[in-house]
């Protein structure tokens, strides 16, 4: 049998050749914001890399109370286990940080405008769950930073009147964080989050397919003839491999020459060393939510409430954008959603720069 | 003049068929080379277990203290390195010891004082439990001996 008749015979069943013809005919537009096309592609590769690595960590560590034998066991007894570890955070804190540029490449391309508000919505969800993925991650070695992290993360749900010390403890598995938290932290991490995680992820890329890339209003408002573009087969997808190559690379870089330390095991009666901080992503709202409770009629619970009301508020207006800056035809000139994203860039810069100075 | 012009671009061409193949050549092996660097620590990481094995298989001598105060007839189950082991005391004394993993497909054996016996249940293999022999079923070959010391603190048992 030839491999025409081989290929023949499965394009018959599974119409191989239709999906050629639709990669085919597949454009991605060139113009002088093309390079931030490629954003959510390396949030994609990122996150494939952790599902790698991700499953060979599954393959020495234990959850509940040997957790951070295990993780020892892996850094300094496993060979090359510190780097299959570092390469895991690495790839989580460098997916974060390509998840942010690309959501706020598309928002301000206005990528988010009919028809797209679903693949903005559907960005959104992963972006939340991926910073679930973050903090229930943190936990797992079960070294004195993430013990810390994970007991004052989950204060923060107590600040909700009546029902949130209830939260806490269903979240943490009792009133302290200790095994039980470990290994529900772990069920999260490896089954919940994946099962909801994937099909959304799955749900976003078919809604790129089916609307194509967006592009910004300056672009849009262009004659079709003065619009360039490319086909997805091969050019863009050769870029695209390329640019994956590179994050390997700087990833390799990071994850053999900083490798991810591993503090002391974690210990209740230690108390919390000086210096301790959130990871760079959740800085932001951990200083916005000090800052707040600094205001001298906001001191204590009512700064917290206060804070969580305002940071929610903020997350919402976000969410909603696209039902709000919804015209089309005037986008260049939609001027308030510019200012909204630029503030909120700055806010997040600003807190995340003193949260950083006030440590030391 | 007009030769020169007819020359060139034959060679010009077969430049570059050349070139293009050496680029080709290159980028295969450094594409391979990349591939085994990413390879080597993942296989390497999987192996772990393996190797610690191995360096446990590479025990010679097994002391177990007490065990000269095993009964007539009694049996003591024992590793030796990773695998599972036997010594055996005898109705008449005799100190035996042998590995414990059937030769047929690997599982721990048992010994059966009643029948003077080693009897595999897992696909009826019987072996001689003075010398390892395979006496009949599956096993393909006798279970492996060790040398037995026995003094006052404890049994020694070491490689044949």
């Amino acid at each position: 049998m030839t491999s025409k008749t081989i290929y023949d015979w499965i394009d018959e069943r599974l119409g191989l050749s239709e999906l050629a013809a639709f990669a085919r005919h597949k454009t991605v537009p060139v113009h002088s914001q093309s390079f931030w096309y490629y954003w959510g592609g390396i949030a994609l590769f990122l996150f494939l890399v952790q599902c790698f690595t991700g499953v060979l960590l599954l393959v020495y560590y234990r959850p509940g109370a040997e957790a951070y034998e295990s993780v020892r066991q892996i850094t300094f007894v496993m060979h090359f286990g510190w780097l299959i570890r570092s390469a895991h955070a690495w790839s989580a804190n460098l997916m974060i940080f390509a998840i942010l540029v690309h959501m706020f490449s598309v928002y301000f391309m206005k990528a988010y405008r009919k028809p797209r508000e679903f693949g903005w919505l559907s960005g959104m969800a992963l972006l939340g769950i991926a910073s679930v993925f973050g903090f229930s991650g943190y936990l797992l070695p079960m070294d004195e930073l993430s013990y810390f992290a994970t007991k004052v993360g989950l204060e923060i749900p107590t600040a909700i009147p009546w029902v949130g010390s209830a939260i806490a403890n269903m979240l943490r598995g009792g009133p302290e964080v200790g095994e039980f938290t470990v290994q529900r932290f772990f069920a999260l991490h490896v089954v919940v989050l994946p099962a909801i995680f994937v099909p959304l992820l799955a749900f976003h890329l078919w809604l790129v397919q089916r609307h194509g890339n967006a592009v910004p209003p300056s672009i849009e408002a262009l004659p079709p003839e003065q619009r360039e573009s490319m086909p997805f087969m091969p050019n863009f997808l050769r870029k695209d491999l390329a640019m994956w190559l590179v994050s390997l690379n700087i990833l390799a870089l990071l994850a053999s020459v900083f490798p991810w330390s591993l503090g002391k095991q974690a210990d209740s009666l230690v108390p919390a060393p000086a210096g301790i901080h959130p990871e760079w992503y959740f800085m932001s709202p951990f200083e916005m939510l000090k800052l707040l409770g600094m205001v001298k009629w906001l001191q204590g619970e009512p700064g917290e409430i206060a804070g969580i009301l305002l940071f929610t508020l903020g997350i919402v207006l976000w969410i909603l954008i696209p039902f709000y800056d919804t015209k089309k035809d005037s986008g260049q000139r939609a001027r308030a959603a510019n200012y909204f994203g630029l503030l909120a860039i700055f806010a997040l810069l600003a807190t995340t720069v003193i949260g950083y100075w006030t440590i030391r | 003049m007009t030769d020169n012009i007819k020359i060139e671009p034959v060679v010009e061409e077969a430049g570059e068929r050349n070139t293009r193949r050496a680029f080709l050549a290159a980028a295969g092996v450094a594409g391979t080379a990349y591939t085994a660097a990413l390879a080597y620590p993942i296989y390497r990481y999987l192996a772990s277990p393996e190797e610690m094995a191995l360096s446990a298989t590479a025990v010679t001598e097994v002391t177990l203290k007490d065990a000269q105060k095993l009964p007539l007839g009694s049996v003591l189950m024992f590793k030796f390195g990773t695998a599972p082991a036997m010594l055996i005391h005898h109705q008449d004394g005799r100190w035996v010891s042998l590995t414990a993993v059937c030769t047929h497909l690997g599982c721990t054996v048992q010994y059966e004082p009643q029948a003077d016996r080693i009897h595999c249940a897992c696909h009826g293999g019987v072996y001689n439990p003075y010398t390892g022999a395979n006496v009949s079923g599956p096993p393909p070959k006798p279970l492996k001996l060790f040398k037995v010391a026995v003094n006052d603190t404890g049994v020694e048992v070491s490689r044949a």
